[in-house]
């Protein structure tokens, strides 16, 4: 074995010597990125579908080529990419106007880069959801006049729902662990806190585990999580085979 | 756009396309390799095959692979070093590179996220099928080999196309161990020559291009396999 200088106990403590307040705050953040990330993807998930499915030509082009584009590059090449060009056009927009290069929050470009790229997926899993709604429904709801954003909002949104809790509950996951890929850009989450964490002490093993089981109980708290969900919103429904 | 250090970084971008490819065919091929009997054993398996098969999938599917390849990396590679005269013994070569490490943690995820999607796909297969394999008198091994698998492979092979694509577009990690692979070559003209997009854009084009032949690759095998509705 190597030379443990320090004894685990004490490093497992708050404060200057133990590493859990450290580890802590990288929980926290990595949860803060995945939620608000996952809710700017879906957001623009649900633009991306309404657009895919009811805009002009040119719109549709574009829509495309960004799910194309974004779900054919690597999440991490993508990451990179987004980060960079985003906060260099972010500062260059500003000196055009006078106003002095900021240092963007890391939090922030992690949800933004995250959530772009979450854009892509959910755009997909959302348009195949609505389009599997029966025709007929929204027919029905055009012939009792409702306009197109009661139609959405009452009839559109709680019948494409079983459709795409599945996919939403997988796009989810995906993120909690892309979530770790913001390391590379230095945001203090869960994967780059604990990579300091086992450097300082040079117990990685350790500290890498620690990590890995904090990922699987979220992974494992969200299953349960989305499991209920689903069986809530396919209440009413015939049973699957 | 500055692309004048092109020229001379051809041979480091042409070994890193080569690495990453090798790392992609080598985790596709063990791991799916793997995933067969991890698979098998939840269908069929006594519980003490089951749950540590299953617990595996779990484990696998449910934490981040940055995080897996540095408890592999970092975590077990640290332990190598205590013991006694390794460092002379034949194996320090492979223990010390990374891309080796890359394998074996690429190869175990694999096998845990195709074991999960095999398990459905076992179980899929018409119970029809197997008896009368069986009937014809094949021992289990060929059961599996000549009715079983190939099955189940038919019945997810868009699955699991999806899969072996995901998995090329996860090998940029392998950088972050000092892997020399295309997300290698690039941080290395990123550090020596400050120039931050066109690597970028160009490994981004060229993983672009990668997934786009694979995806019409597997377009192609799937219409080979004929399709009964």
């Amino acid at each position: 074995m190597l030379i443990a200088a320090t004894p685990l106990s004490e490093l497992l403590t708050y404060g200057d010597k133990g590493y859990l307040d450290e580890l802590w705050w990288g929980v926290l953040n990595t949860l803060q990125i995945s939620v608000f990330g996952y809710a700017f993807g879906c957001s623009l998930g649900l633009l991306g579908a309404v657009g895919k499915l009811s805009g002009g030509k040119w719109t549709k082009y574009l829509l495309n080529g960004y799910t194309t584009l974004f779900r054919a590059v690597p999440e991490l090449v993508l990451i990179l990419l987004l980060y960079y060009a985003g906060t260099d056009s972010l500062n260059r927009l500003l000196m055009t106007f006078g106003f002095e290069p900021i240092n963007v929050n890391q939090l922030l470009a992690a949800v933004f880069v995250l959530g772009v790229v979450q854009g892509a997926y959910s755009t997909e899993v959302l348009r195949a959801a609505i389009q599997a709604v029966p025709i007929g429904q929204v027919e029905a709801a055009k012939a009792y006049g409702m306009s197109g954003l009661l139609r959405f909002r009452r009839i559109v949104l709680p019948a494409m729902l079983p459709y795409a809790i599945p996919g939403l509950a997988n796009l989810w996951l995906n993120i909690t662990k892309d979530s770790a890929l913001v390391a590379v850009i230095g945001s203090s989450e869960l994967a780059n806190v604990t990579r300091i964490a086992a450097g300082g002490s040079k117990r990685y093993l350790v500290f890498y585990l620690i990590a890995a089981s904090i990922y699987l109980l979220i992974s494992m708290t969200s299953n349960q999580f989305f499991a209920w969900l689903e069986r809530r919103v396919r209440r009413g429904q015939p049973k699957l085979a | 756009m500055h692309w004048e250090w092109l020229s001379h970084y051809i041979p480091l971008l042409i070994h890193g396309l080569y690495l990453t490819l090798l790392l992609w065919i080598l985790s596709v091929v063990i791991g799916g390799i793997m995933a067969v009997p991890i698979a098998l054993v939840q269908v069929t398996g006594p519980w003490w095959l089951k749950y540590p098969a299953r617990g595996y999938c779990t484990f696998m599917r449910g934490t981040p692979l940055l995080i897996q390849l540095w408890l592999i990396y970092y975590g077990i590679g640290s332990l190598f070093p205590g013991i006694p005269g390794i460092r002379n013994s034949f194996l320090w070569p492979i223990l010390r590179e990374g891309f080796y490490y890359a394998v074996v943690a690429f190869s175990l995820n694999f096998a845990g996220y195709i074991g999960e999607v095999m398990r459905g796909a076992f179980l899929g297969v018409p119970k029809g099928e197997l008896e009368a394999a069986r009937a014809f008198g094949m021992s289990p091994f060929k059961v599996l080999m000549r009715v079983w698998l190939p099955r189940a492979v038919y019945l997810v092979l868009p699955t699991l196309a999806g899969e072996i694509v995901g998995q090329m577009k996860a090998t940029p990690l392998a950088y972050t161990i000092t892997v020399m692979d295309l997300m290698g070559a690039k941080a290395k003209i990123t550090s020596d020559t400050y120039i931050m997009y066109e690597p970028l854009i160009l490994i981004a084009v060229i993983y672009m291009i990668l997934t786009f032949f694979i995806t019409q690759a597997f377009g192609y095998v799937e219409k080979l396999i004929p399709q009964r509705r």
